[in-house]
């Protein structure tokens, strides 16, 4: 398969402070890939990057084959893009900005543009500076979408979205995806992560902690679990990282929610909460690993 | 085109109200000549005998009694310094507002290269200070008339021509200085015109501080000289070019590699 994003020891120090360091990505034609990080992580410099709008410190980047810092306009034409930030010219409509966006790439998307309005419910007589952040959100999803582009690469394109509207906006990109577009789209929300993309790659700290299928990722399927009324956990399986909060106890559970509720249902809780664990653990696991290697290494 | 078609549209409101009332202030003192020309002894006397204060705007030199010479003067202070304002804030925000507006991400995601966004936003610069310089030459031409005066038509058209110029390379100097700069700049803008103006004032002020005329762009626009001698000066003026495309090769060059904020 024809690779899509590729980049080589990618390196982006602004001034002396740390932006990514020795990024390796591959990303395939036709992937649906997802880039997962905490805030501050590397994402949005390396989505930067890509994208030509900063330069890198070292290392290369490219795109279907062409370096991002030398085919720059060529490159751009592939590619729909919506930046995590959503800002436009405030004095102007909605649908002035989707207009003006088709115009600079020379292309006629106004059917297209339409029917992007209508499914996501942007009116596009609106004034920008009328809208919402969620409203922007949607007129910078046509921006990105209208061409229909080879790549989609999309920073945390669901923050400010109302549910309805994320679930029709991944059923867009599954068209599109279907349709043989790349999907390249960072988020530090694991389970739309978990949910839509087929590939991930971890970033933390500006390093890739780890890149692989989906389904690899296996301890994204752990759960939190934080119990009240007792200050000692019985032996079970599947937890690791137990610590003790304020009057009880939390842990990661990665097996059986049946198991979990029957071992739970045997304790004197006062008080229960199973939740999504934040990605701060899920990377730990990954710290532990790495660890864990350099501890064989070195012995 | 469609980017230089955007900047013009984007700038409509500052060009539609500066157009306006550098128009209108310089109508209206064309319109007034016929007033002071009833009085022109005592203002020639009173303007010649101020000492360094005439000497600082040129004011011994030229005959308030011709109409040339008093539009020398005050089109020189209108359009000169009205120009050289709304040309520094246009130039010293062409640039950096997409990054200070957080528009740079979407406009520079378009397949543009860099030197064409620069090539774009300098022509609507500069096309919107041609706008502004004809609607300021008609209206005077118009006021003139109005008023029953006849200019003289080489000196009139050499000093637009000059003050024209004069907004350009401040404009462009401005436009350089944006391609650096990823905030709102229109203090330094400002600044950068007002220091300008002031630099040609000393100049006029000491024999010794004449050179800043090389430096300021006031100094090639001078009403009075103009006036007096029919022609611009041009060691004034090269100089003054030189600073103009340093001004536009300083806003490539950067903007070329600039890293986006």
């Amino acid at each position: 398969m024809r690779s899509m994003i590729k980049t080589e020891s990618l390196t982006k120090y602004y001034g002396k402070s740390r932006g990514i360091l020795d990024v390796d990505l591959s990303i395939d034609e036709g992937d649906f890939f997802g880039f997962i990080g905490p805030n501050g992580a590397g994402k949005s410099t390396t989505i930067r990057i890509l994208l030509g709008l900063i330069s890198p410190t070292k290392g290369t980047a490219e795109i279907c084959g062409r370096d991002v810092t030398k085919e720059k306009k060529a490159i751009l034409a592939d590619i729909g893009y919506m930046p995590s930030e959503t800002m436009f010219y405030h004095n102007r409509k909605a649908g002035e900005i989707i207009k003006l966006s088709a115009d600079l790439r020379k292309r006629d998307c106004a059917s297209e543009a339409a029917a992007l309005c209508e499914r996501l419910a942007l009116d596009p007589e609106k004034k920008i500076s009328q809208l919402s952040l969620g409203n922007r959100k949607k007129v910078s999803i046509v921006c990105a979408l209208q061409h229909k582009p080879k790549l989609c690469v999309l920073d945390e394109p669901t923050s400010g979205l109302d549910p309805l509207i994320q679930r029709e906006f991944y059923k867009i990109l599954e068209e599109r995806n279907n349709a043989g577009a790349t999907i390249f789209l960072s988020s530090h929300v694991l389970s739309e992560v978990q949910k839509h993309c087929r590939h991930v790659a971890v970033i933390r700290e500006g390093k890739i902690l780890a890149s692989d299928g989906i389904e690899n990722l296996g301890h994204a399927e752990a759960k939190r679990v934080t119990v009240k009324g007792m200050d000692t956990l019985p032996a079970m399986e599947h937890v690791r990282n137990v610590k003790e909060v304020d009057g009880g106890i939390r842990f990661l559970y990665s097996g059986r929610t049946s198991a979990l509720l029957h071992a739970l249902s045997q304790l004197p809780l006062t008080d229960i909460e199973i939740t999504e664990p934040d990605l701060e653990e899920i990377f730990l696991h990954y710290y532990e690993k790495e660890e864990e290697k350099h501890d064989i290494i070195e012995a | 085109m469609i980017l230089l078609r955007h900047e013009l549209r984007q700038g409509r409101m500052p060009l539609l109200v500066w157009t306006a009332v550098i128009s209108l202030m310089l109508g209206a003192c064309v319109l007034i000549y016929p007033e002071m020309k009833g009085q022109i002894s005592e203002i020639n006397s009173m303007f010649s005998n101020m000492g360094s204060f005439s000497a600082a705007f040129g004011m011994d030199q030229v005959n308030f009694g011709e109409f040339t010479g008093y539009f020398g003067i005050e089109c020189g202070n209108i359009l000169g310094l009205g120009g050289a304002f709304f040309a520094s804030l246009m130039g010293i925000s062409a640039l950096a507002k997409e990054e200070k507006g957080q528009t740079a991400e979407f406009l520079l995601t378009h397949p543009l290269s860099r030197r064409q966004v620069v090539l774009e936003k300098l022509a609507a610069l500069f096309l919107q200070i041609l706008i502004l310089n004809i609607a300021a030459v008609g209206g005077s031409i118009l006021c003139a008339l109005i008023a029953g005066e006849s200019p003289e038509g080489e000196i009139f058209a050499l000093l637009f021509l000059a003050y024209f110029l004069l907004q350009l390379e401040i404009g462009a100097i401005c436009f350089g200085i944006s391609a650096f700069i990823s905030k709102s700049g229109l203090g330094m803008g400002l600044g950068v015109a007002a220091l300008f103006y002031f630099l040609n004032l000393i100049a006029n002020l000491t024999e010794e501080a004449r050179s800043l005329k090389y430096i300021t762009p006031f100094g090639y626009t001078e009403g009075a000289d103009i006036v007096k001698s029919t022609g611009i000066e041009i060691k004034y003026l090269a100089v003054g070019m030189v600073l103009l495309v340093a001004g536009v090769v300083c806003a490539f060059h950067r903007y070329g590699k600039k890293d986006m904020a």
